[in-house]
């Protein structure tokens, strides 16, 4: 009933169990890796920091993120490489 | 006769694993089981009150360990239902009172003359978890569609894996159709995603779960109740029966069943 007015009234709901989620799956992802956000950032940019010690990566596509498969974390790394023809220096 | 060992445990407290122990037994022992529960809970112990069963106490859980009596004597039995029995957990002692190995002994013994020996786990992840998941055929974690009990369900499932009992098995209790409905409150779906786990029931909130706890009358001994049909639900599962899972949503007022119309997935 409460509904059906605000949606009468044009309110827009938000909708809690989608925020409880997002933030669950960070925060599984911390618990299970024993990582912190703080430390998954760092790790990330070393990662970076070393590949591109021996190729040129674009810095700006790049993609690494903690994905679930069941309950196995998973670390995956898009990482665009730039071609050598294309390199500036 | 060989029973089957099953533990009740969560992570954190207040989500409903000495309720689902006691309706499991009550269901299973209605189905006409023969069901033995222990309380786990050293030193906070309530499997008994909600059983009804608390005047009844004579002995306990560390009296039959530290051989201050026989096992039949701390066997409580309940009168409802022909073979329900209740091992209560002492009140006045710490966990450290029992080991893993004092829990397998004592399970061990009682294996033979029950079809399903049910242990109530305390919250927490110290020695009362992990002398109530000693003994254990199969876990069932019991938690609530919140972020907290979620979270540390997530934590439970983990330790259980690494205890080598897993894969356990999820009950999702207290789930608020309503507010599933309006997007308040995540889905079952959403709560097995996250936890990549099997799920095993979904029991709905129910005021009649408390009024009967106040009366000493586990809810599954009226199995007309939307949680007590859930309890004998997950019973036969248990007993390896396939049953399908229930629908849990509320009845929709006018109004809601209207916008529904006008506004075909917009909830």
């Amino acid at each position: 009933m409460a509904d059906w007015l605000a949606w009468l009234a044009g309110k827009k709901t938000t909708k809690s169990a989608g925020a409880a989620k997002d933030r669950l799956k960070l925060v599984l992802i911390n618990d299970r890796t024993d990582l912190t956000p703080a430390e998954l950032e760092s790790m990330k940019n070393e990662l970076l920091l070393v590949i591109s010690r021996y190729i040129e990566i674009d810095s700006n596509a790049v993609r690494i993120d903690m994905t679930q498969e069941g309950r196995q974390q998973r670390l995956l790394a898009d990482i665009p490489i730039r071609a050598a023809s294309r390199r500036t220096r | 006769m060989s029973a089957t060992v099953i533990t009740v445990t969560s992570g954190k407290g207040g989500v409903g694993k000495t309720t689902t122990t006691a309706n499991l037994a009550v269901a299973l022992a209605a189905g006409g089981q023969k069901v033995v529960c222990i309380d786990g809970d050293i030193g906070l112990r309530n499997l008994d009150v909600i059983l009804g069963l608390e005047n009844r106490i004579v002995y306990d859980l560390v009296d039959v360990v530290e051989g201050r009596c026989r096992l039949k004597q701390a066997m409580i039995r309940d009168k409802r239902l022909q073979e329900l029995y209740l091992i209560p957990a002492a009140q006045t002692r710490d966990k450290n009172a029992v080991s893993p190995s004092d829990m397998v002994r004592l399970t061990d013994d009682l294996r033979e003359e029950f079809d399903w020996i049910l242990i109530d786990s305390p919250a927490g992840i110290e020695r009362g978890f992990r002398n109530s998941v000693a003994p254990a055929d199969t876990v069932l974690v019991v938690t609530n569609p919140e972020v907290s009990a979620v979270r540390d369900a997530d934590r439970i499932i983990g330790l259980i894996e690494s205890e080598e009992k897993g894969p356990a098995k999820l009950i999702l209790n207290r789930v608020n159709q309503e507010m599933v409905k309006r997007g308040d409150m995540l889905t079952p779906a959403d709560v097995l995603e996250l936890l990549a786990v099997e799920l095993i029931g979904i029991v709905p909130e129910d005021d009649h779960v408390i009024m009967s706890s106040n009366r000493g009358q586990p809810v599954a001994l009226d199995p007309k109740t939307r949680a007590g049909t859930a309890f004998h639900h997950i019973a036969r599962r248990l007993k390896g029966e396939d049953v399908p899972f229930m629908n849990l949503e509320v009845k929709e007022d006018i109004f809601q069943k209207l916008s529904r119309l006008i506004r075909p997935g917009g909830n």
